[in-house]
């Protein structure tokens, strides 16, 4: 017998190991995008976010998958050749005085063996994002590549997976 | 948490998988105490289709695919014991001689104009699931030399939570590259490994059609914690 007595009871309350992580690979592209998949909301109170998935090198990371959720709305967008990628959502409303509109966005590629977690914060909450409980968590010098910036008509959310400018991820 | 819980993971940073030295995170993930952790909500994934017949790869297209047709069948259970019902599983993998339908893949292979490799579908009330394929064919990659993937299927599962996300591969039980893979050799403990390895199951064997693999999966539940970096 192989497996260990934890996983095959059928118990409840019983703290069972958690199925390992293994990396999305390269070749998700043809199976996991679907249509429209980037774009959850339409209509005059769409934001458009676009950003772009980088290495430790700088370097665009091509084979990204990104997923974006909050409130009802679900989105994921594969990067392309430059790194790049966009989402169409509204901005979601909260659910805590404590709590400023965030989007959860999650990262996953060839080369993460378990995928990442960060946030994206909206520039037009400046009081709302100063009193945010999971902000003010986060080492200040750092809080800013949270929050995404205005460029044009978008909002600009780049990521980055390692290095001195590194995104702020969360423990899963 | 026990200590066999986080050797079960595999870490950011796994040198012998080369991609991961410049993808892996270098800074220490910031942890959310656990109170908070729990409130996080799950996705809404329900703008992704699912169709009954998408979890059956050998009948997309007229004629059926080449290759050893098999049945990979199990139950999505939370690390509490419960079922995850309802819950979306996307599962994509080559085809039997070892090539993905994917313009990224560039293995000389052939492809099968009968097979795509993708397929979606729901768990029950039970948290059962059940897809219909053909046994994927083991490939080269180029992260060291004479470098194969021991023969796997990707399955992307949701559950109710941030934290129940999943993206994970099943291996096929014996087979020998398993030992000589990084991506799997990356989870620290051989009991974490061991369940990323479905199991040959007579009951899931179809006679005259084809052969069963059972492969149960644990989603984290309301009870886990933050993982460790």
């Amino acid at each position: 017998m192989v497996e260990t007595p934890r996983r095959e009871s059928s118990r409840l309350g019983e703290d069972r190991v958690p199925t390992p992580s293994q990396t999305v690979g390269p070749f998700f592209g043809y199976a996991l995008p679907f249509e429209a998949g980037a774009d959850a909301a339409s209509g005059a109170a769409a934001i458009r976010i676009e950003g772009q998935l980088l290495d430790g090198d700088g370097d665009p990371v091509p084979d990204g998958l990104l997923e974006l959720w909050g409130g009802q709305q679900f989105a994921r967008c594969r990067t392309d050749a430059e790194g790049a990628f966009h989402f169409t959502v509204t901005k979601p409303g909260t659910a805590r005085d404590d709590e400023a509109p965030h989007l959860e966005v999650t990262v996953f590629a060839r080369g993460l063996l378990r995928h990442l977690a960060t946030r994206m914060y909206f520039p037009d909450e400046l009081a709302a994002n100063a009193s945010d409980r999971t902000l003010n968590l986060v080492d200040p010098a750092r809080r800013h590549m949270l929050i995404a910036h205005p460029d044009g008509s978008v909002l600009r959310f780049d990521i980055r997976l390692q290095g001195e400018s590194e995104t702020v991820f969360f423990a899963l | 948490m026990s200590g066999s819980h986080r050797d079960c993971e595999p870490p950011y940073l796994y040198a012998d998988y080369r991609s991961t030295v410049r993808r892996a995170p270098g800074r220490e993930l910031v942890r959310l105490p656990a109170e908070w952790f729990h409130e996080l909500p799950g996705p809404v994934f329900g703008r992704v289709p699912v169709l009954p017949e998408d979890a059956d790869l050998t009948r997309q297209h007229h004629g059926e695919p080449l290759g050893e047709r098999i049945v990979v069948s199990g139950r999505v259970v939370d690390s509490d014991g419960r079922p995850v019902r309802h819950t979306l599983m996307e599962m994509w993998q080559a085809n039997a001689a070892g090539r993905y339908a994917d313009p990224v893949d560039d293995h000389s292979a052939p492809l099968d104009p009968n097979f795509t490799g993708a397929g979606r579908c729901l768990t029950d009330g039970e948290g059962q699931y059940r897809f219909v394929t053909v046994k994927p064919g083991a490939y080269p990659w180029r992260n060291h030399e004479n470098a194969w993937r021991p023969a796997h299927i990707h399955f992307s599962l949701f559950g109710p939570s941030l934290a129940s996300r999943l993206v994970t591969q099943m291996y096929f039980p014996g087979d020998p590259l398993m030992a000589l893979d990084p991506i799997l050799q990356s989870i620290p403990d051989q009991s974490g490994r061991e369940l990323l390895v479905a199991k040959f199951d007579l009951e899931i064997t179809e006679p005259e059609w084809a052969l069963g693999y059972r492969w149960n999966i644990t989603l984290r539940g309301r009870n886990a914690t933050p993982r460790e970096q």
